[in-house]
């Protein structure tokens, strides 16, 4: 049987951060209960077409999924149980934001089989919080955290952003020490990213070209600092037993995120919901990414093809766009999401994805960041060195053909 | 076939740039029937696409048109379009001495300029009678009266019954027309004297070889006349002899005295046919060629590169062509270690350069990388020899050198007394040497300064537009060679010296362009993923440093929801950007870091 993961975008939240560009917003009870609907069509309608997968991991991603009734994940899950086939032992992932958690939700969420709890701490510090536009306190996020544990969560990942305005490596030491003390069985730590299009842009536009370019900054961290953040998150989180597998991942031994892992190894996958992405046999899907066409779209789901110009693709009326990923292109992403892995990639499934040896394609690339102290081959693999990782987006743009 | 040299009116039109001189042309070609409306496109005469786009005409242009005139008469009028820019004056001089009369454009809102002067005294030299049209009286800011009286006390020629005209709208182009008539005198010359003919142009067509654009002074000329070219020494015989229809050639049977018109003689090099030149028959010569013949020569060189050096022979094809009709161009292989395989060209002046460079990338789609213009430089060696610098690396060893010499020029520039200062201290600045100023009116003066050629080849247009908010205008003729004290300036990315930033600068401007070259090319280089240090370097002596620090860590963002296009779309921006770049040793340069040091003043 092929294997598959599942993705279910909530898009909604109390409120947006002035840095988030994701699809998510607020809306009123009535807008979550028919948009909970919709999903649910749009569950039961792809179910019976992926008969032949067995879903091995589910994530409930957002906005904030905890922010929903506890009534609508279970039917959410209901659906997902009666219409797809789902591994006994799979690992479903639901994000929670603080603030929007209650101990109710929680158990009903163990009851819908959810086996991992994702929530957005972001920082330990109420300062930062605050600038963040989060609707929450570090001491909320504690009463989340404990909760959690409470009901029984075995599995539990903090998100933490660094590279925050005015943020060091000291202060955000400080946030890693506190965390540090709850003992999560994982670590995700991002950027903030200045996007186009956010009030954050509005502010930091400036300071963030110059982040980039390694000058002076008023507010944001500079270059420099950003590298000493990443170098003691590194060192802390591995001296606290944390392995670091992907590029922003922590785990301890065996809680490794699946889900995401799957992204990075091109494992197919259908997101469901709004404007949710997909990639099936090949082929990225992306949903639409207005909220009313979706909703309008939903009561009557039916197939029909993806005009483009070489081939017309298998799509439904909830698509906005689907793309055949060319040979080319998979061999590009096999390399630039394979090497965010800190494992790399395997020489011999490239050549059995491929049918050639990497070298045919990729020699003198290797070769180049080789030289560069960027890239490393050992038994049978091929992955970035730290100094690879810290420059990951110089080296992953040489893949690009 | 005979005609009546009393009924030809052989005439250009002068006007400072924008004034409107094209744009009158065209009304006159239009309002006398040449074209109809619909063949008409803007402005007729400015017809490669470039002039059209910059406004200014590049090559000399020439159009017949017949005109009833209000006493019943029918008249040919010759009207020979002139270059609009100080870069082309020699072409200038040449298209006024095909005339006998010239139309005075003066803009009524602008009033008089530099270049009117400039014009006015050009063809005042060469005994044109100059007859004055106000235009743009349309405009709110028109002051008519204002301006003829400017150019009564100013230029010092009567302009009381001056046509005011629009000729945008066509409002009053009648009386420009009847003028004409009036006040341009009909040519004069002998038709049974030996051919005496003034090239004025020549284009090259690959059907009738070189095409020879020319005023026949005295004489006439048929198909099959053997004809010689008094300075070049070049003979052939004439295949065709014709005049010229709106955008098309019209053959006729003969040229005579007093005509303008073109001939072919199967030429295949226009090197033969210079403009200036006279041409006779070679069966029966004239006596002496027409006087003013004078061979131009590039005053701005620089190092034209293919972006991509598979390139070079499209670069080298492509100059040549262009070489065909301009022959003002120069150019020869040269090689850089930083740059390649690439040619050494001579232009008139950096217009003429920007326009040569812009017609190879847009005519001939070549991505160019082009080094810092320079002007010609003769070094005296201590041997005795004298040098032609075009090139700063090849500049001899300074234990060589006795001394060193650059070109100066005499400029004139005319600005509303508001602006004197701003101006002369801009000419300081710029190493001028004040000659002397006088007000042509209250409001106005003309300043005269000695300025090197290479203070003004770069930006001084910009400079001087900027400090007169736009008031000031400029002209300048080349005065010789003076002795400076010049040095080369080095400059070393990650040690490395790169000859193609090399440039020859004074003596005591020399560090403060050096850091001030630094600190741009620390802008142009991205980072890598070691530091380079950039430095300033004259006669192996560091004057000044920069770094561009190493790259140490990217920002990584959240990877949504499995949602890739964002992380493709960023790594696809990363690999673009390396596209335009060069290799000089291990470090990658934008193409655009050798044009910087052009733009040292734009802070």
């Amino acid at each position: 049987m092929r294997q598959m993961e599942l993705y279910l975008h909530i898009p909604f939240c109390v409120k947006k951060c002035p840095y988030c560009d994701f699809l998510s917003l607020p809306a009123t009870e009535d807008t979550q209960k028919e948009y909970v609907e919709a999903l649910i069509r749009e569950i039961s309608f792809y179910g019976p077409k992926c008969r032949d997968y067995l879903v091995t991991t589910i994530y409930i991603g957002g906005g904030t999924p905890s922010w929903l009734l506890e009534d609508h994940i279970a039917r959410i899950m209901g659906a997902v149980h009666r219409s797809f086939t789902v591994a006994s032992d799979a690992e479903i992932s639901i994000e929670c934001n603080p603030g929007t958690v209650t101990a109710h939700k929680l158990s009903v969420y163990r009851e819908a089989g959810i086996s991992r709890i994702s929530i957005g701490c972001q920082s330990a510090d109420n300062t930062e919080l605050k600038l963040l536009g989060r609707i929450h306190t570090y001491d909320q996020f504690l009463k989340t955290y404990t909760l959690a544990r409470e009901h029984g969560f075995d599995n539990i990942n903090v998100d933490l952003m660094s590279g925050l305005p005015g943020q060091t490596a000291e202060s955000f030491g400080r946030t890693l020490q506190s965390v540090l003390r709850l003992k999560p069985e994982h670590f995700s730590v991002y950027s903030l990213i200045i996007e186009k299009g956010t009030p954050f842009y509005d502010y930091y536009k400036f300071d963030a070209v110059k982040q980039r370019a390694g000058m002076p900054t008023a507010a944001l961290p500079t270059e420099d600092e950003v590298y000493r953040i990443g170098k003691v998150t590194e060192r802390m989180l591995a001296e606290a037993g944390y392995e670091r597998y992907e590029v922003s991942n922590y785990a301890k031994r065996g809680f490794a995120c699946r889900h995401n892992i799957g992204y990075w190894e091109r494992e197919n996958y259908l997101g469901l919901g709004l404007g949710a992405a997909s990639l099936m046999e090949n082929i990225r899907y992306s949903n639409i990414p207005d909220l009313y066409r979706y909703l309008r779209e939903s009561h009557n789901i039916r197939e029909g093809l993806w005009e483009n110009e070489n081939e017309d693709l298998p799509a439904t009326n909830l698509h906005a766009d689907a793309n055949r990923i060319t040979r080319r292109g998979q061999i590009e992403e096999f390399m630039f999401l394979g090497l965010r892995m800190i494992q790399g990639i395997s020489r011999e499934n490239f050549a059995r994805a491929f049918g050639v040896q990497i070298e045919a394609i990729y020699q003198g690339i290797l070769d180049e960041l080789k030289e560069e102290g960027l890239l490393k081959s050992h038994a049978g693999r091929i992955f970035l060195t730290e100094r690879g990782q810290d420059l990951s987006n110089y080296a992953l743009a040489k893949f690009l053909l | 076939m005979s005609v009546d040299k009393s009924k030809i009116r052989n005439f250009c039109i002068i006007a400072h740039i924008d004034h409107g001189k094209s744009t009158l042309a065209d009304r006159i070609i239009e309002s006398t029937g040449t074209l109809t409306a619909r063949e008409m496109q803007a402005q007729v005469l400015d017809n490669m696409e470039l002039e059209r786009e910059r406004g200014i005409t590049i090559k000399s242009q020439a159009v017949r048109i017949i005109y009833q005139a209000g006493n019943g008469e029918e008249y040919i009028f010759n009207l020979i379009d002139t270059p609009g820019h100080v870069d082309f004056n020699y072409e200038v001089s040449r298209s006024l001495a095909a005339c006998d009369g010239a139309i005075l454009v003066v803009d009524a809102a602008q009033g008089v300029e530099a270049q009117t002067l400039a014009n006015v005294y050009l063809a005042l030299d060469h005994d044109l009678d100059v007859m004055p049209v106000i235009n743009k009286i349309d405009l709110p800011s028109a002051q008519p009266d204002e301006v003829i009286r400017e150019i009564e006390d100013v230029i010092g020629i009567e302009a009381e019954d001056a046509p005011r005209i629009s000729a945008k709208t066509g409002l009053n182009i009648d009386q420009v027309l009847e003028q004409i008539v009036e006040k341009i005198p009909a040519p004069s010359g002998d038709e049974n004297a030996p051919l005496k003919a003034l090239i004025f142009d020549a284009l090259y067509d690959s059907y009738k070889g070189v095409i020879v654009f020319c005023r026949i002074r005295e004489g006439s000329v048929r198909v099959g006349d053997p004809i010689l070219m008094m300075a070049t020494g070049a003979k052939s015989e004439v295949t065709e002899v014709g005049y010229f229809g709106a955008g098309q050639f019209i053959p006729c049977e003969e040229l005579s005295a007093g005509m303008v018109g073109y001939l072919c003689a199967s030429i295949k090099n226009v090197a033969d046919t210079r403009v200036g030149d006279t041409v006779t028959n070679a069966a029966h010569p004239c006596a002496e060629p027409l006087p003013g013949y004078k061979k131009v020569n590039p005053m701005v060189y620089c190092g034209m590169y293919p972006a991509d050096s598979a390139r070079y022979p499209d670069l080298r094809d492509a100059l040549e062509k262009l070489q065909i009709n301009d022959a003002s161009l120069h150019y020869e292989p040269e090689t850089s270690m930083a740059l390649g395989f690439g040619f050494r060209c001579g232009f008139l002046g950096l217009l003429h350069l920007e326009i040569i460079q812009e017609r190879l990338e847009r005519e001939f789609n070549l991505d160019l990388v082009t080094t810092a213009p320079g002007v010609i430089y003769k070094v005296h060696k201590t041997n005795g020899d004298v040098i032609e610098l075009t090139n700063p690396s090849n500049l001899p060893d300074p234990a060589e050198i006795e001394y060193m010499e650059e070109p100066v020029v005499s400029a004139e520039i005319m600005v509303t007394s508001d602006y004197v200062g701003a101006i002369m201290t801009l000419c300081q600045e710029r190493r001028g040497v004040y000659i002397s100023m006088e007000y042509l009116e209250e409001t106005r003066a003309l300043i005269r300064y000695e300025l090197p050629l290479n203070e003004i080849i770069y930006d001084f247009f910009d400079a001087l537009k900027s400090r007169s908010r736009g008031y000031a205008s400029f002209d300048y003729d080349l005065k010789g060679y003076e002795r400076s004290e010049l040095v080369k300036l080095d400059i070393l990315i990650n040690r490395e010296q790169v000859d193609a930033l090399s440039f020859i600068v004074f003596k005591d401007s020399a560090y403060e362009r050096g850091r001030k070259m630094c600190e741009k090319l620390k802008g142009e280089i991205p980072r890598h993923l070691f530091e380079i240090p950039i430095q300033a370097a004259v006669g192996g002596k560091v004057i000044a440093r920069e770094t561009v620090k190493a790259m140490r860590k990217d920002v990584l963002a959240k990877c949504y929801g499995g949602d890739i296009t964002r992380k493709r779309k960023l790594l696809e921006k990363q690999k673009e950007g390396k596209k335009r770049m060069r290799q000089i040793g291990n470090v990658e340069i934008p193409q655009e870091a050798f044009m910087s040091v052009l733009k040292l003043d734009e802070d």
